[in-house]
C-alpha cells in the first residue's frame, strides 16, 4: 500500500494511503497532496539509497511520498 | 564502518536533476559546484590568514623594538590564536544538537529517518547524532541544523548552516528534511546553505562535541577512500 506522509511535530502523519485500482482512495490522496502543496510543502520521492526527487504530481506508483517544509540557510 | 553501506552519490552529477526550489530565495548567489567550493575554501583560508598575520607581525615587531612590551605581544598572539578558533567553533555549532521534542514524536521521526538511510548510517547516527551521506561534492554529515561537507581527499571541511525553519519538529525530521533536499539537488543544497566555516578537519574536530567526533573521523576516512579509488 502506498502512503503519503507529512513530516510534522508529531514525527510524521500519514495523510493518505492508496493501492492501484482503488479510485476513491487515489482521488482522496491526490486531493490531500494538492492541499499540502498549496500550503507550502514540497513532495519528495526517494529513489533508492542516496537519491530523491521532488514531484509536483502525486506519483501513484511510488510506495512512499514524503512532504517536507522548505529549508533555509541559518 | 565501511563505505559500502553508505548511500551513493547524493545527487545527479550530470546536473540533470531539477534545481532545489529554495534556491530561488537566494537567486543572487552563484550555484555552488566543485570548482566554486575550491575557490571558497581558498578564499576562507586567505581571509583567516589576513586576520591573523597582522597580529603575529605586530607582536614580532614589538618584541624586536622593545622586549619589555612582551605583555602586549602576548595579547596580540592570543588574538591571532583566537580568531581561527572562533571560526572553527562557529563551524562546529552547525551540528550541535537542538532541544528535543516529545518522546513519541522523536521515536516516530527516528523511524522514518531510519527508513531513509542504510544500516551503517543508522548506526553512526545512533552514536553521534549525524547522518553520513556520500555526494558528488564529498562526504556529508547531516545534522539537525546544518551539515559538514568533507571534500574529496579529506583535507578540508565546509560547515554549512541550513535548517528547516519550523519550530517543534523532532530531531529525526529535521535531519530528514535536510537529507531529502541534499539528495534531490546537492549543489542547490550547498547554494541555499550559509557557509559558517572552512578549514582543516582537525581544526573543526577540536571544537565538535565529543560525541560527534567519530562521525567526522568516519567522513574523513570515507573521503580519503573515495578519492584514492
Amino acid at each position: 500500500m502506498a502512503r503519503l506522509i507529512r513530516m510534522d511535530t508529531t514525527g510524521h502523519s500519514t495523510l493518505a494511503e492508496w493501492t492501484t485500482g482503488d479510485t476513491e482512495a487515489i482521488e482522496r490522496a491526490v486531493a490531500e497532496f494538492r492541499r499540502e502543496l498549496d500550503a507550502g510543502y514540497y513532495a519528495m520521492v526517494t529513489e533508492g539509497e542516496g537519491q530523491a526527487r521532488q514531484v509536483s504530481e502525486l506519483p501513484l506508483d511510488a510506495e512512499l511520498v514524503i512532504l517536507r517544509r522548505p529549508i533555509a540557510g541559518g | 564502518m565501511t563505505g559500502a553501506g553508505l548511500p551513493g552519490a547524493a545527487s545527479d552529477p550530470a546536473g540533470s536533476a531539477p534545481p532545489l526550489p529554495e534556491t530561488s530565495a537566494v537567486h543572487w548567489r552563484p550555484r555552488t559546484d566543485a570548482r566554486r567550493l575550491v575557490t571558497r575554501g581558498r578564499a576562507w583560508t586567505l581571509t583567516t590568514t589576513a586576520h591573523t598575520v597582522p597580529f603575529v607581525g605586530t607582536a614580532g615587531l614589538l618584541a624586536a623594538l622593545e622586549p619589555l612590551s612582551f605583555p602586549v605581544g602576548l595579547a596580540l598572539l592570543a588574538h591571532a590564536w583566537a580568531i581561527p578558533e572562533l571560526y572553527a567553533r562557529r563551524g562546529a555549532n552547525v551540528v550541535r544538537p537542538r532541544p528535543r521534542a516529545g518522546e513519541a514524536p522523536e521515536r516516530a521521526a527516528l523511524g522514518l529517518l531510519g527508513d531513509l538511510v542504510g544500516h551503517d548510517a543508522r548506526g553512526l547516527h545512533a552514536r553521534t547524532g549525524l547522518v553520513p551521506e556520500r555526494g558528488a561534492l564529498g562526504v556529508w554529515l547531516v545534522g539537525e541544523a546544518g551539515a559538514v561537507l568533507v571534500s574529496p581527499g579529506g583535507r578540508r571541511v565546509f560547515c554549512w548552516c541550513v535548517q528547516v525553519p519550523e519550530p517543534g519538529l523532532p530531531s529525526g525530521d529535521r535531519i530528514a528534511h535536510l537529507l531529502l533536499a541534499l539528495r534531490a539537488d546537492e549543489e542547490g543544497f550547498a547554494t541555499v546553505a550559509n557557509l559558517a566555516f572552512s578549514g582543516a578537519p582537525w581544526r573543526l574536530r577540536r571544537r565538535l562535541p565529543p560525541r560527534a567526533r567519530p562521525a567526522l573521523d568516519t567522513a574523513v576516512g570515507l573521503s580519503r577512500v573515495s578519492s584514492s579509488q
